[in-house]
């Protein structure tokens, strides 16, 4: 697939090869990622960073990535500074960073704006998260932590845990797991179970997640194990919230009942789902795994404005 | 004394111009007369609704009948998203002058409203709500936006 001029909005429009192409070039990204090499294929180009709900990870991997390779970022993080506190619609500011900027970045907290985003922008846009929707960049950075540990994606075992509901990036993963014949099992507390809409997509794409409230149950079998924070932003009362808060917590003893190959990955920031006492085990890939967004978005930036590398 | 003449019973009578909507599935027709907007201050004819009607076809149907309004394009193709079967004629002084069959394609826009309520297209952008028609039997709507389904279609039509 040429990425070039294309929108990311979502996952899904990603066949399983155009992925492997895109985790193939993040892997000749690494040196350069890392300041080991340097590379300037994007040298006069701006990206527009917007970002309406808070972001560590993925708005300064992005920045990074973009530095990486020589292009300018010009940026955004609160929606109160931008005229869309004056009533100014997303449409419209679109069109307008649109016109300072070669392609655009952008965290909403409503589903379906980056689709929006695409459809006034003549440059890509890339999805950064659109409220509970989807977080394909995101996807993509696991996808690439997993096969770099694993060797290959084909036929993992990989069970995902926690919040179900309300979480971009397992929404994204999830269906993006089926295209590697992976099998899946989801461990949620019943409120925060995984939307039917997702279960009918992968039970139409012929996995069959095996579901579970059980952590303890599913964490054996394993090959890569997803933790989740349960997100008190997303709850639309708070109350329900105090009552999943804090089921399910990955630590020493759990995991010795794991694989000893098996990895524990998480988008973050974690609260108190993994024990710090996992970090120093060989278990852990969740600071690779965000480490791992910046040779990925560089790979995408790097197709979606045409650089030649 | 009670008359003995044998009571005359008459179902749906024929009407001289307006609109027949048959093969609306069963269950469906108060969903189509809300569709058609069709309320005590903008009618001034007769409205026949036929609810649970027998029907060689589908084995139960219901049937609309409207007196001097012919129904647009827009409002067939919402039609079509409660009752995919449906067909319309349109009569002129007792004849069908068209017939013609709903049509529900694979993709709708700005007939229906996302159930979504953090869905971009109930935000007030400057855009129609766009669907994908997953399944016509049932009817199915994904939204293009957020991809959610639409829960309720004949609640939420626009």
């Amino acid at each position: 697939m040429d990425l070039y001029h294309k929108d990311v909005v979502s996952i899904m429009d990603f066949s399983k090869d155009d992925i492997e192409g895109i985790l193939d070039m993040a892997e000749k990204m690494v040196p350069y990622a890392k300041g080991e090499k340097m590379k300037r294929t994007l040298d006069g180009k701006i990206l527009g960073n917007l970002f309406f709900e808070p972001s560590t990870r993925t708005k300064l991997s992005f920045e990074s990535a973009a530095y990486r390779l020589g292009c300018d970022v010009i940026d955004v993080s609160e929606m109160s500074m931008t005229s869309m506190a004056k009533g100014e619609t997303l449409a419209d500011t679109i069109k307008i960073v649109d016109a300072y900027c070669d392609a655009t970045v952008l965290r909403h907290p409503f589903e379906g704006a980056a689709k929006l985003a695409a459809k006034f922008s003549d440059h890509p846009v890339i999805n950064a998260g659109d409220g509970a929707g989807s977080h394909p960049t995101q996807t993509l950075l696991d996808l690439f932590t997993m096969r770099s540990a694993k060797g290959s994606l084909d036929g993992l075992n990989i069970t995902l845990v926690g919040d179900l509901k309300y979480g971009r990036t397992v929404h994204s993963l999830a269906q993006a797991l089926t295209k590697f014949g992976m099998n899946i099992t989801l461990v949620a507390p019943e409120s925060l179970r995984m939307p039917n809409d997702i279960i009918d997509h992968l039970e139409a794409s012929g996995c069959h997640p095996k579901i579970t409230e059980s952590l303890d149950d599913a964490v054996s079998e394993a090959d890569v194990l997803y933790v989740t924070r349960i997100q008190r932003e997303r709850f639309p009362d708070p109350s329900e919230y105090q009552k999943v808060a804090g089921t399910y917590r990955v630590d020493k003893a759990l995991l010795e009942r794991a694989k000893s190959d098996m990895i524990v990955m998480h988008p973050l920031p974690r609260v108190n789902e993994i024990a710090p006492e996992v970090d120093d085990t060989p278990h852990a890939k969740y600071f690779e795994q965000a480490a791992n967004g910046v040779p990925v978005r560089m790979a995408l930036l790097n197709g979606l404005l045409g650089g030649e590398f | 004394m009670a008359d003995q003449s044998p009571i005359k019973e008459v179902r749906l009578t024929p009407i001289r111009n307006g609109t027949v909507i048959d093969h609306i599935a069963c269950g469906q027709a108060l969903n189509v007369v809300k569709i058609l907007g069709i309320n005590e201050n903008n009618i001034y004819s007769s409205i026949s609704i036929g609810i649970h009607v027998s029907s060689n076809a589908l084995g139960w149907k219901d049937i609309i009948k409207i007196e001097d309004v012919e129904i647009d394009q827009k409002k067939s193709e919402q039609i079509a998203l409660v009752a995919p079967d449906a067909t319309i004629s349109i009569v002129r002084d007792f004849y069908v002058a068209e017939k013609y069959k709903v049509v529900l394609g694979d993709h709708v826009t700005g007939l229906a409203r996302c159930t979504n309520p953090n869905c971009i297209t109930n935000k007030g952008e400057p855009i129609l709500p766009e669907f994908e028609v997953t399944s016509k039997y049932p009817v199915q709507l994904k939204c293009c936006y957020c991809e959610k389904l639409v829960n309720n279609i004949s609640d939420n039509l626009l």
